[in-house]
């Protein structure tokens, strides 16, 4: 496997650290710059998944926690390809999904919103992608849910995501929304992301074509991590 | 939608915060439940896993000193003769095949604690110049509040002369800055070093930006 470095990361197009709409981050962001360094060899690699460490049914959270029937709710596909910043596909990464249930409650002891558990629904999954970078989840659409910000504060019905590439600087937890969603232009969260092309990267599209038909709803949402540039030149340009 | 700049090159993904219950995908026991055959994070120590067993542990604190319970940690690090578990790995040399050197935890609801039970890795070959790293784990949290995930880098107290000519901690221009990133052995207790995390104020940690 060739040495590549990893292209720097565009931090303009990241949230800011400390944004004072999402008041949260006021505490813990870090006020001071990063340091930069040149990619590492442990940058460069990182944490190698199997398939066997899966399960089948990691990645079908309709049957994943079902115990006596189906969870409610929207029944989705979600669906993309894991590319990498020079467009080609990641394989065999891992790809983690945790999400609130229809009524927008979350299975975790510490949530404490009104809605109801869900007996029949976990709210997480895992897979890897597949030889073309892909990946599939089905599940059900989640619910939006207040959230303590502003006292009216709501997040728009969402996935959270996380993702490994092939060297632990491509790490990335990340968020993605539904096409269409009122809320998503109010939301605190998404808006700590000051370019507006950069949050509708988070916004997945309804996939007619890959829906099924009279069972289940398709959304496409593509993921990208770092690029790498080739370093072949150098150490020539470098020694002169 | 995703579209390529006019090189062809694609934009990352954007960050987002964790949230509060980073648990439920990642670490679904401690969020409460059991749902999948095989939890991913811990790390198996075998008996043929070379290496001093160490533990490190800390606990993050917020810009007001109070200690963060929600977050999540993970660490990427070389085995005992400095390698990585991955192919792009080919530095020659002995490895530990093993040995994976991913391992990942949430801290304590009550506590706040986080904890590794681990090898104190190797030196690791540098890839720009000549020579070795000092030891030193690379530390990445993610949690509500922080809207892009942190890279920190744990090096040891009892390393100091590996450290004195350790390029990245050179690179740190204020020396009680390098101070952030090394883990301090605590008495009485054997091989177990403390790295507490900063995420503002005095003491605030290093982060990395690679």
């Amino acid at each position: 496997m060739a040495q590549e470095d990893f292209i720097q990361r565009d931090l303009a197009a990241h949230p800011l650290p400390i944004s004072p709409i999402y008041k949260t981050s006021m505490f813990r962001g870090p006020t001071r710059p990063p340091l930069s360094l040149k990619t590492g060899m442990a940058d460069l690699t990182g944490p190698i998944f199997g398939a066997k460490e899966l399960g089948p049914r990691d990645n079908d959270l309709i049957l994943n926690y079902a115990k006596a029937g189906f969870p409610v709710g929207e029944r989705i596909i979600i669906h993309g390809r894991v590319l990498d910043g020079n467009a080609r596909p990641l394989r065999g990464v891992l790809v983690e999904l945790w999400q609130a249930n229809a009524s927008g409650k979350y299975r975790h002891r510490n949530d404490h919103y009104i809605g109801a558990i869900d007996p029949n629904f976990g709210g997480c999954g895992r897979c890897l992608t597949d030889g073309d970078g892909r990946y599939i989840f089905r599940t059900i659409k989640p619910g939006p849910y207040p959230f303590r910000n502003k006292v009216n504060d709501w997040r728009p019905a969402h996935m959270h995501f996380s993702v490994f590439g092939t060297g632990f600087a491509q790490r990335l937890i990340t968020q993605m929304y539904f096409e269409g969603d009122p809320l998503i232009r109010h939301d605190s969260i998404l808006n700590t992301i000051p370019d507006a092309a950069a949050r509708d990267r988070l916004v997945a599209r309804l996939d007619l074509a890959a829906s099924v038909p009279l069972d289940t709803l398709a959304y496409r949402w593509d993921i990208v991590l770092r690029g790498t540039r080739a370093t072949v030149f150098e150490n020539k340009l470098q020694g002169n | 939608m995703i579209t390529p700049d006019a090189l062809g090159y694609l934009p990352e993904t954007p960050s987002q915060t964790a949230g509060p219950f980073v648990h439920i995908g990642l670490i679904p026991r401690q969020a409460g439940f059991d749902i999948f055959e095989n939890n991913l994070g811990a790390i198996t120590l075998g008996p043929e896993i070379q290496g001093e067993r160490i533990r490190i542990e800390g606990r993050i604190y917020d810009g007001t000193g109070a200690v963060i319970r929600d977050a999540l940690v993970e660490i990427w690090q070389a085995d005992s003769f400095g390698r990585f578990n991955h192919p792009v790995d080919q530095v020659p040399g002995p490895r530990d095949a093993g040995f994976r050197g991913w391992g990942r935890t949430g801290t304590d609801f009550e506590t706040g604690t986080w904890s590794f039970n681990t090898i104190k890795p190797g030196r690791v070959a540098r890839r720009h110049g000549e020579g070795f790293l000092a030891p030193h784990i690379q530390v990445w949290i993610a949690a509500r509040g922080i809207n892009l995930g942190l890279l920190t880098r744990l090096y040891f107290e009892d390393e100091a002369v590996a450290n004195a000519e350790d390029p990245v901690l050179r690179l740190i221009e204020q020396p009680e800055r390098r101070k952030t990133l090394i883990a301090q052995r605590v008495n009485g207790a054997e091989n177990t070093y403390v790295f507490d995390i900063h995420l503002q104020g005095e003491m605030e940690t290093v982060f990395f930006d690679v």
